[in-house]
């Protein structure tokens, strides 16, 4: 007779993951530019601090949001016994305002259908509670950040079943993707109550194309099931293509005041797009008031403090601000983007194109031992271990090819992240030539690039021997490999 | 195809109780001195409204604890950024340290045992998730909580079995009613997983005494079962006997007890008069227990705003001394004007030394001793008085006839007229009526001692004000010139 519930005692918190162990390591040994120059560089939490120095100036013109003040005059008691479910009327009309003018006001949200909720964390779980019983299952098109498994699973019980996506088609969801994964469920006599995406993309650091949007709107009208549509991240879209929400295909297709409209949910937060997760602002939108009524009542679980309700209201409704920020915040992280991008290339590593998010999604396939994911562990650790850079490996986000990382580029400086770029430039450099040989081993897929690859190294090795400061780059292929890499390599094979 | 789940269809979020009809009522037709006199005056609501000024005075000497100066500003970034459930550890502290001040120090707490959650709210339902699995119960006395109900079993799935207490001895826990509950539950073929108790108590607004919860301790020990007790009423007690905390109970010497079966829920909605900041506490002694609500606390963390706002301000020792005294006196003040007032009138109520309410004993006000009865009363009073107060029947009383009446979540004029309805509305009914004492101009003016062993006599004088009413005169004197 166990003491405490199932739950307290499983393993469905997902903690266990080696996403939240490299954290641990992390926390263990910190990089500090000044105390601690040789800990770890943490690049596996997705956070957005490239903008916060932009929010000083603008407290500390407006001294009324942090004073609690309403004109000069203290309204602390009025926000202290603030504590309707409903939520701060300016703050929801200030969310839903925002929240239209990321999606270029192609859409605009009405306030009475949001909820608001103590971060996306909890819009996710409340969603869950609403939508699915106990046992029902919900589709995700892999892969999908490694915190759905508790946040979706861990207390309401529902089931995920994966939609896989490989990177023969840049990871997009497909048809046939779409039916296996429900195939898969039925045959796991599992009730399917829905799809959920993530759109940007978190791992991929990519935004859905109309087309994919096209085909899930049709797919949950077909089965008459929900689609939730996580766009925490639809702030953070750098460069095109644009952000186009599900919403916004509803709206082209004239599809709005039907059912499938009541049955598409959205859910926002304002720890990525704003980079202010601690003040756990999240919230749902849905056009179904049967699903806002029950998602409201729930939040008593998680309300935003009232506090920071206030102060964010009055943050939003600077709309100048906001625009400043927005526009300021975006080109920060293409820059940002763009270096790790270059400089993974440098090292060998290529990353899967994007437009958005806090991190990249590379393809380290070619330095893995073998195409398998006890490999990519293999390899994980020795980044962590001895790189000394925690990132998350692909299998921790359900990727079904091992070789896959993300890396969080947007929480650091830009000289940590030329200190991380040259950590693993260094590191691939000490594994070069061996991992190369194993790659012309492995994979059909890559045979023909393999083979090209090797014949290139061989005339470069010998234009090498005419010319010592000739360059050449291989920005499209995925086994880029510098020259002296490759001529260690063939003096290995030799 | 049914789009959405049992849980969101169906009534368990609880929300179809009288106790929630009767805020509709409020929020229809609220009352206010100039705009709406004649609205509805919301006495359902346990809030404590008293403290204000006193929080008002520290902030302005303390624009850091708002992030407000340009050194607190540079804090910002970091503040914005902290999303670690364990929360900060300054906040930690402080909470820490206020709790044991509460206690009056008989008692330390462990920062490392402190556990965040969305509010109360979000303490009973976390805690319910980590200690039962569906189906599984838990016992709690009544008259309790209504929103027991929905935080504790809506989507936990977990059952409430009621442990039945009695006005005939007060509605006193007794070790009998226990063991009857928990045969029941058996019997039942239910596992009981814990026992739920609220000390001080809502609705009765009484603290436990130590017999009382010894024996309880003994209890869910003999049975190896959880003993949660919901604490957040603890700076409230504002007159003898003192508040005695399970905390303190299972440090006594002929106490023995699994240390892993005791969970403390704490808020600073009640004692510190902020619900909207959300602040709630699981403070367990059972390591597993505090590992897994720490994950779980990711469903509903403290803003790190409000986390830095209550570390500076439950971390200035003198502001904390301050405000527990002050607290209590107020609450003493307004409890006493109250119970005068009400036995005025012939009303009775359950002697209370805690809480922001009173347990009103209205059973000769009935038509006939039956839950019909007591409803058609309470729209009586919800339509006609004017008033929103709670009916027994939504805490699960056993008995009709009695409601929860709230005294700390309004001004002095409010008070007033609000007394001065029900004393209308009792006159009109002509039962029991006592001679009501007369009202001299001269006693209205009363200077407040601030020591609290003074003894009741001190306050038989009517027309008690505090010091705080805008009014010059209490409006029962201007009724009856």
């Amino acid at each position: 007779m166990g003491l405490l519930s199932r739950k307290a005692t499983c393993n469905t918190h997902g903690q266990d993951s080696s996403y939240f162990l490299g954290w641990q390591e992390y926390e263990k040994n910190p990089y500090n530019e000044v105390n601690n120059p040789n800990g770890i560089i943490q690049m596996g939490l997705a956070e957005n601090q490239l903008c916060l120095d932009l929010l000083e100036p603008w407290l500390m013109k407006n001294p009324d949001a942090l004073g609690l003040k309403r004109d000069g005059i203290s309204i602390f008691k009025e926000l202290a016994l603030f504590q309707d479910y409903n939520g701060f009327p300016a703050f929801k009309r200030a969310l839903v305002d925002f929240m239209g003018e990321i999606r270029g006001n192609k859409v605009s949200f009405d306030p009475n259908h949001v909820v608001l909720t103590a971060g996306a964390t909890s819009a996710n779980e409340t969603l869950m509670f609403c939508l699915a019983d106990q046992g029902d299952a919900f589709l995700l098109p892999t892969p999908y950040y490694p915190g759905f498994d508790r946040d979706l699973r861990w207390r309401t019980g529902v089931e995920i079943v994966p939609i896989h996506c490989t990177s023969s088609n840049g990871f997009k969801v497909t048809l046939p993707a779409i039916e296996q994964a429900y195939r898969q469920a039925q045959k796991r006599k599992l009730r399917v109550k829905g799809v959920l995406i993530t759109n940007p993309s978190n791992p991929l650091g990519t935004t859905m194309a109309r087309d994919e949007l096209d085909l899930l709107i049709n797919f949950i009208e077909d089965k008459q099931i929900h689609l939730i549509s996580d766009e925490i991240y639809s702030g953070t879209v750098f460069t095109s293509p644009s952000f186009v929400s599900v919403m916004e295909v509803l709206k082209d297709r004239d599809l709005d005041q039907t059912q499938v409209w009541e049955r598409v949910h959205i859910v926002y937060s304002l720890s990525k797009d704003l980079g202010l997760p601690g003040f756990r602002v999240g919230a749902i939108y849905s056009n179904d008031p049967v699903v806002v009524s029950a998602a409201t009542k729930m939040s008593s679980f998680g309300l935003v403090s009232s506090q920071t309700q206030y102060l964010l209201s009055a943050m939003l409704l600077d709309k100048k601000f906001t625009k400043e920020y927005m526009s300021e915040n975006h080109k920060r992280l293409q820059k940002q983007q763009k270096d790790l991008v270059a400089g993974l290339e440098k090292a060998g590593i290529r990353c899967l194109d994007s437009n958005a998010g806090l991190f990249c999604w590379v393809d380290m396939r070619h330095l893995l031992k073998s195409n398998t994911f006890e490999a990519e562990m293999e390899l994980w650790q020795k980044i962590v271990y001895h790189v000394k850079i925690n990132i998350s490996p692909g299998s921790s986000c359900h990727c079904i090819e091992p070789g896959w990382f993300r890396v969080c580029f947007a929480n650091m400086s830009e000289s940590t992240l030329k200190l991380a770029i040259q950590r693993l430039k260094s590191f691939v450099s000490s594994i070069g030539m061996k991992s190369q040989n194993h790659q012309e081993l492995k994979s059909l897929r890559r045979k023909s690039r393999n083979n090209w690859v090797f014949r290139l190294s061989l005339q470069s090795f010998y234009d090498r021997e005419q010319d010592a400061t000739t360059k050449v780059s291989f920005s499209y292929r995925p086994h880029f490999m510098s020259l002296s890499n490759i001529a260690a390599t063939l003096d290995a094979a030799a | 195809m049914v789009a959405m789940s049992k849980i969101a269809t169906g009534n368990g979020h609880g929300e179809n109780s009288p106790y929630f009809d009767g805020w509709k009522a409020y929020e229809t037709n609220p009352f206010h001195p100039t705009e709406r006199p004649e609205g509805v005056i919301q006495m359902g609501l346990a809030e404590n409204q008293l403290c204000f000024s006193l929080i008002k005075n520290w902030l302005i000497k303390h624009p850091e604890a708002s992030l407000c100066t340009p050194q607190g500003v540079n804090k910002f970034k970091e503040t914005a950024l902290f999303q670690d459930y364990h929360g900060m550890p300054e906040f930690r502290q402080a909470v820490a340290k206020f709790m044991g001040k509460v206690r009056g120090d008989r008692v330390k707490f462990d920062p490392d045992r402190i556990v965040m959650s969305g509010g109360a709210t979000g303490a009973h339902e976390m805690v319910a998730f980590c200690l039962a699995d569906p189906g599984e119960a838990f016992l709690v006395p009544t008259p309790y909580y209504p929103g027991f109900d929905r935080d504790l079993k809506w989507r936990t799935g977990v059952e409430l079995v009621p442990v039945n207490c009695e006005s005939c001895n007060n509605f006193k826990i007794t070790t009998n009613a226990l063991e009857a509950a928990y045969v029941k539950v058996q019997e039942a073929n239910l596992r009981v997983k814990g026992l739920l108790i609220t000390n001080p108590s809502n609705p009765l607004g009484t603290v436990l005494d130590r017999d009382t919860l010894k024996s309880m301790v003994r209890f869910i020990n003999d049975k190896n079962i959880h003993l949660i007790g919901d604490e957040i009423y603890a700076a409230t007690v504002f007159m003898e006997p003192e508040f005695v905390s399970i905390s303190e109970i299972i440090e006594e010497e002929d106490v023995e007890c699994n240390r892993d079966l005791i969970h403390i829920v704490y808020s600073l909605s009640k004692d510190m008069g902020f619900p909207g900041f959300r602040v709630g506490i699981v403070y367990s002694y059972n390591d597993s227990v505090v590992s897994c609500a720490r994950k779980m606390s990711s469903f509903g963390l403290v803003s790190s705003q409000t986390q830095h706002l209550i570390a500076s301000m439950l971390s200035d020792d003198e502001f904390v001394d301050n405000f527990i005294t002050e607290s209590k006196e107020l609450l003493f003040n307004r409890h006493k004007y109250f119970t005068w007032s009400l036995s005025q009138v012939g009303i009775g109520f359950l002697k209370g030394n805690a809480g922001l309410f009173i347990w009103m004993d209205l059973r000769k006000l009935l038509k006939e001793e039956t839950f019909a009865a007591e409803m058609e009363l309470w729209r009586v009073i919800t339509n006609e008085v004017k008033l929103n107060v709670s009916p027994g029947s939504s805490f699960h009383c056993q008995e009709p006839g009695w409601f929860r009446v709230c005294f700390a979540n309004m001004d002095d004029y409010t008070m007033k007229v609000a007394l001065l309805r029900i004393r209308t509305f009792m006159l009109k009914n002509n039962e029991a009526m006592v001679p009501l004492k007369l009202c001299r101009p001269s006693s209205l003016k009363l200077s407040l001692s601030r020591s609290l062993s003074r003894r009741m006599d001190d306050f038989m004088s009517p027309g008690i004000m505090s010091p705080r009413s805008p009014l010059p005169q209490s409006p029962l004197v201007q009724a009856r010139t």
